[in-house]
């Protein structure tokens, strides 16, 4: 019996939400990312989840984050000035390891922006939005259909590594509606894994093989301390520059160790492509239109398409690119140029590296890319 | 409520993490007298460490946490109640406590405070007022008594300060209360009867930055900081009053506001269940 229903991308994030067990959400009020917030207020108390509209943006991202310090699965989702203000909590949870999902719907900016006009500009601030080193997954579903299990994927990644976990789309992934099939009833979801054993001489954020230490969960006999600042395998603070750099760069390591869970990427006729088109979102569905009308007038264009934009799968373009032996690469992305500098630091001057920007508040149509391929083809 | 009873042979041993002493605190400050004061109420409470979180912000009130042999959160600055919010939503098992100071919940934090007073959830936070960013060296707070010098008003403060109480009364807070450290009985049944309160309970702790603020406008050393605090409290100070809106020279100690109102999460628990679908629930 098929499952498969209509709705809207924002709706998407938060059914697969719910679908992955997130059980707490916490949310503020903004354009264009509500629809989330209404759906899970709508969603979660019929499965005996909490929904809380929290005083401000920052309040929201530190209850998430207090929710999932007691050991629920919890979201936010926020757009543009929203996203700047959640940063500095998203940067605890990335220190402090505690899991949690952020959706951004992202529009235009800077500042207030275009709140109702998509955008693609926060796939710098994605990743290097808090300060510091720091570790983060970005996923960049590109349709409402990969909203729903991206979000998903999310909370399993999330959960499984201890990282905070962000479901970027644009405006336009969040408000289409499109058919989404949620799959089997009844799917086993990544849980987290608390700790067990004796409290005596636990070490809470301890370097294991994994490196991903088990997480106390207030209530079993631990009474371990969670901090900001930086800890030692203990988790109370320390300088001393051992410890510190272990413990710093264990946090890093741990998605290089677990990278084959996280990457993923997607690819349409680039086997033999000459121009190579890397775009996410609703660009990249632009981008598969216009391969495909390219192709029909004899120019050999393909894709690439991050769906985890970061880390991005640096080694899977690469790859892509040595097989198909392409000429030159076309970023198309709505904003001045972000992802178009992560591409060019990957290809190192191999290939000419093309970009395509609009930051006018429209989307990048099909027939933006076919000209600018034109343009560029060898 | 049960009545507030004393036990001399409390010993805060059981409730500290020894492995964390020394303690960074400064000579003289009194944060350390309201950590006992709290933990004493803890125990004569019954409260299991296991089932105690201690959620706390940034500064020095935001270290008393890692000494507290319970589950024990050093939030970020200023967000110790949002994070305590989801924590206690998450957890209404758990006995959530948060530990503030007087920049963290009054500058930086301030919208997180009145939210949590307007929201009744059941946390108690203790918020310890010693006029001063002492973590950073000293620079005028929310709180700083006029004419006060500090680093960064080095021609004496003119900026009049909140009176903690008030706002937390006013913004909803069905406990409120204060004490000094001199008062470490009345401040250690104060915090008893905020714990023992269904709802938000907020009380200030009149403290003493002694090493920095106390030194930089002749003070003098903790002693005498602490009596002239005892002697600057008078209990109906702003009772019946509408005309001090700001922090006045005289505050008013013990238990200023007790309401009973309906507890959020309770409230929340409910509402949820009237959206589950019939038969389930």
């Amino acid at each position: 019996m098929t499952r498969t229903m209509n709705m809207q991308g924002n709706q998407a994030c938060a059914l697969g939400a719910i679908e992955a067990g997130c059980r707490f959400f916490a949310g503020y009020p903004i354009t264009p990312s509500s629809e989330v917030a209404e759906q899970m207020a709508a969603q979660l108390p019929k499965v005996g989840g909490t929904f809380i509209q929290m005083e401000d943006e920052i309040a929201s991202m530190g209850a998430v984050i207090g929710a999932s310090m007691g050991g629920l699965k919890a979201m936010t989702a926020t757009s543009g000035p929203g996203f700047s203000l959640k940063q500095e909590n998203i940067g605890y949870a990335s220190g402090a390891e505690i899991p949690c999902v952020i959706v951004n719907v992202m529009r235009g900016g800077p500042s207030t922006g275009m709140p109702t006009r998509p955008s693609q500009g926060d796939i710098m601030q994605s990743r290097w939005g808090t300060h510091g080193d720091h570790p983060i997954i970005v996923l960049a579903p590109a349709s409402v259909a990969e909203a729903y299990h991206e979000t998903i994927r999310a909370f399993d990644l999330s959960e499984r590594l201890r990282v905070p976990v962000i479901v970027l789309i644009d405006e336009v992934i969040g408000h289409l509606v499109e058919t989404v099939d949620p799959g089997e009833a009844g799917q086993e979801h990544v849980a987290r894994t608390f700790a067990s054993g004796p409290a005596e001489g636990f070490k809470p954020y301890a370097i294991t093989d994994d490196l991903v230490p088990p997480f106390p969960r207030p209530g079993d006999g631990y009474r371990s301390h969670t901090t900001g600042l930086t800890h030692s395998e203990t988790g109370f603070p320390t300088q001393n520059p051992a410890l510190a750099a272990a413990a710093l760069n264990r946090i890093t390591d741990k998605l290089v160790l677990h990278n084959d869970l996280i990457e993923r990427w997607r690819v349409r006729e680039a086997d033999d492509a000459d121009i190579l088109i890397a775009a996410i979102g609703i660009s990249a569905r632009a981008a598969e239109a216009a391969v495909t009308k390219l192709r029909a007038e004899g120019i050999m264009a393909g894709l690439f398409r991050p769906v985890t934009l970061w880390p991005f799968p640096e080694g899977a373009l690469l790859g892509v690119i040595d097989k198909a032996g392409a000429k030159a690469l076309l970023v198309p992305e709505m904003n001045q140029g972000q992802m178009i500098r992560e591409v060019e630091r990957l290809v190192a001057g191999r290939l000419p590296v093309h970009g395509l920007n609009r930051i006018d508040g429209e989307a990048i149509t099909p027939a933006d890319i076919i000209a600018r391929v034109r343009e560029i083809a060898p | 409520m049960k009545d507030v009873t004393q036990t001399p042979d409390f010993d805060i041993n059981g409730y500290i993490r020894l492995d964390q002493m020394p303690h960074f605190l400064c000579p003289g400050c009194g944060h350390g007298i309201a950590l006992r004061a709290l933990l004493w109420a803890i125990h004569d409470l019954g409260i299991e460490k296991d089932k105690l979180a201690v959620v706390s912000g940034i500064g020095c009130s935001g270290r008393l946490s890692a000494y507290i042999d319970a589950n024990t959160f050093h939030t970020t600055h200023g967000r110790p109640l949002a994070f305590a919010t989801g924590l206690a939503l998450a957890r209404p098992d758990l006995h959530v406590v948060v530990i503030t100071g007087d920049g963290d919940s009054l500058a930086i934090g301030g919208n997180h405070l009145i939210h949590a007073c307007r929201r009744n959830l059941n946390l108690t936070c203790m918020m310890l007022n010693n006029e001063i960013y002492g973590m950073t060296g000293g620079q005028v707070s929310p709180t700083t008594s006029a004419d006060r010098f500090t680093t960064t008003t080095p021609a004496g403060n003119t900026e009049p300060g909140f009176d903690a109480c008030r706002l937390a009364e006013a913004a909803g807070a069905s406990f409120v209360g204060r004490e000094v450290t001199l008062q470490v009985l009345a401040l250690k049944d104060l915090l008893q009867r905020a714990l023992e309160h269904d709802g938000f309970s907020f009380v200030e702790v009149i403290s003493d930055c002694t090493e920095i603020y106390g030194r930089k406008n002749d003070l003098g050393a903790s002693p005498e900081m602490m009596m002239s605090q005892k002697a600057s409290m008078r209990p109906d100070a702003y009772r019946n009053t509408v005309d001090v809106p700001f922090r006045p020279n005289a505050l008013a100690t013990g238990i200023l506001a007790k309401v009973d109102r309906p507890e959020y999460g309770q409230a929340l628990r409910a509402a949820n269940a009237r959206q589950q679908p019939a038969g389930k629930g």
